[in-house]
């Protein structure tokens, strides 16, 4: 493969009169930890969808694993794993029966998706839940089993959208342990979050803010740029003067 | 193709565990088979009958005791004797008198043209109609009875017999209708929560970005439910059959055959309906709405598809069970066979494509 994993220019999308996405260009490399920040209603969702083949942009166009989003969405859909920001997994099913579906839908065989079921259990701590219903699995272990669905195919890049909203910090901990393990492997993770400590754990951030990249970099460097003491009051200072809600969820 | 029985099978987990689905499957189509079936019964059994014998003969007695022996026909509670047939029907409030002028047996006999007078209260008009068919099935069973073998000619003719055809013979006409309602109903009702479900619960954002096309998870949907609705058919006909005692005269297997095909058909009705609205309980709404009232109206269930103004003709032609109605009716009362119901089963099959693609169409539409 070549080129970059994720590679967009001038991406946009309107819902009517209002702009969710506004010309959002940027590029992430292979194998790299992408923040992707902003409040909410910034358009990160938006911009994700449309990423994963969710929605079609209104203008603007660009690649995910080399593949053009508005001609070979198809394509990307193989090689991407996406992690919504609602559990969006079957409930009435166990989690077992989750995973052996989308397994199913990604093309692995039997005995492949058997072994890789057992090893996502392990890694994820899922092995004592594996054969309750999904509905039934407190919130931390919901969010392990999205994870362990969106990846099931060991795809090049997954997109997560606020993985970790509503978990335990210890959780949070060992979920970002084997995001670390997934890209030095070779995964792009492109991540959404509100919580900055994690943004601490990306390599490069951007900020999104009402539909529009306001910046970009490694958190070092943004903090850097902005004289601010920590991620956390760069981003807020960066917000304020526009006028955007601060409320945190 | 392999994605597609993976989607088949995950559908059937939902329906398996979901209460409410279990509930649509076994339970209404057997309450609706009951309800319908005996409030239809009901209605146009026993129908009070007066009658004018001004023919006072062995022939006149034998044809009245036909009648009233027939579970349709009852004598009026309070008889009284008059000779005008709108008097006797007001005086006696029976909904019908049949009247018999003298010279019936001769006619019988000798197989001369005579006309018998049958006066019917319109105001009620299925059992209107149902009157108009019981009379003439009771009185041709009479005449054929006394005929000499090889004889064709209908000496006598009920004076009123205008409409409705010889399907028309008893209560057993509307049990094929019941049966095709039921099934539609069901079925569309079964497959309309599919989509609308996971566009609720938010689970289909993560099917579509997996490498799926819109066509796989249609029909992956639908397989099961071609299934289960199947056995639904044969639920329903059973309880039918055993509770009306409906005759059954031609081909099971046939039946089956063209069952097979309505039901896919109706549950394509529920997977368009699925893709249109947003939420599971507007799509139910939708689907019986969609399926009940035409099937009820224009299928012919009721009223005579060839009696309806053109415009309600041709839309009768896009309601599936005016093509089942069809087919219940020729198998179960006439014995009928492939070739004289091909064309039926045909429009079936080309109302289910038109739908599905429709479906197809719209979820992809969706998607972008």
């Amino acid at each position: 493969m070549n080129g970059n994993a994720v590679e967009i220019s001038g991406l946009t999308r309107k819902f009517g009169d209002f702009t969710a996405v506004d010309h959002l260009t940027l590029s992430v490399a292979r194998g790299e930890i992408f923040g992707f920040l902003g409040a909410n209603g910034a358009g990160k969702t938006t911009a994700i969808r449309m990423l994963c083949g969710l929605l079609l942009p209104t203008s603007g166009q660009g690649s995910v694993d080399g593949h053009d989003i508005l001609k070979e969405s198809e394509k990307i859909k193989k090689t991407i794993g996406y992690m919504s920001q609602k559990f969006a997994l079957y409930r009435d099913l166990t989690a077992r029966e989750n995973l052996d579906f989308y397994g199913h839908l990604y093309n692995l065989g039997n005995s492949t998706l058997k072994a890789r079921i057992n090893e996502l259990a392990e890694q994820l701590s899922l092995t004592p839940f594996i054969d309750r219903l999904a509905g039934a699995l407190p919130m931390g272990w919901r969010q392990r089993l999205a994870l362990g669905v969106s990846i099931i195919h060991r795809p090049s890049i997954v997109f997560l959208d606020e993985p970790t909203a509503g978990v335990d910090p210890v959780f949070r901990r060992t979920f970002w342990g084997l995001l670390y393990e997934m890209a030095e492997q070779g995964t792009t993770i492109f991540v959404t979050t509100h919580y900055m400590d994690e943004a601490e754990y990306c390599g490069r951030i951007s900020i999104m803010h009402n539909g529009q990249l306001i910046e970009l970099g490694t958190p070092h460097d943004l903090v850097a740029k902005y004289g601010a003491k920590n991620l956390e009051d760069m981003f807020i200072d960066l917000i304020r003067p526009a006028g955007a809600s601060n409320e945190e969820n | 193709m392999k994605k597609i029985r993976f989607i088949a099978q995950k559908e059937l987990y939902h329906i398996l565990r979901d209460m409410r689905s279990l509930i649509i499957i076994f339970v209404m189509p057997v309450m609706m088979t009951c309800l319908y079936g005996y409030a239809i019964n009901m209605d146009i059994e026993h129908i009070s009958l007066a009658v004018i014998d001004q023919d006072q003969t062995v022939q006149s007695r034998a044809l009245i005791e036909r009648f009233y022996r027939s579970n349709y026909f009852f004598p009026p509670k309070y008889p009284v004797n008059y000779h005008d047939p709108d008097q006797l029907m007001r005086a006696s409030n029976a909904a019908a008198v049949l009247t018999i002028q003298p010279g019936f047996e001769r006619a019988v006999q000798t197989q001369q043209a005579f006309e018998l007078g049958l006066t019917i209260d319109g105001s009620e008009v299925s059992q209107a109609a149902a009157v108009q068919a019981y009379a003439s099935g009771l009185l041709n069973e009479y005449l054929q009875d006394r005929l000499p073998p090889g004889t064709t000619l209908p000496g006598v003719r009920l004076a009123q017999q205008v409409l409705y055809n010889e399907d028309l013979e008893s209560a057993h006409f509307f049990v094929p209708g019941i049966v095709s309602i039921i099934l539609l109903m069901v079925s569309a009702l079964l497959t309309s929560i599919t989509i609308a479900r996971e566009k609720d619960t938010g689970t289909l954002e993560q099917l579509l970005t997996a490498p799926v096309s819109p066509g796989q998870i249609l029909i992956g949907k639908l397989l099961p439910y071609i299934g289960i609705a199947f056995i639904d058919g044969l639920l329903v006909l059973g309880f039918a059959k055993i509770l009306f005692s409906v005759p059954f005269v031609g081909s099971f297997w046939l039946l089956m055959a063209v069952e097979l095909i309505y039901v896919a058909t109706a549950l394509s009705i529920g997977i368009l309906v699925s893709t249109m609205v947003p939420t599971q309980q507007l799509a139910m709404q939708f689907a019986l709405l969609l399926t009940m009232l035409p099937s009820v109206m224009l299928s012919g269930f009721i009223f005579a598809v060839k009696n309806m103004p053109v415009f309600l003709q041709g839309v009768s032609r896009i309601v599936p069970a005016t093509y089942f109605l069809k087919v219940v009716r020729g198998i179960m009362l006439k014995g009928s066979g492939f070739a004289v119901l091909a064309p039926q089963a045909g429009f079936l099959l080309i109302l289910m494509m038109i739908f599905l693609l429709m479906a197809v169409r719209r979820f992809r539409a969706r998607i972008g």
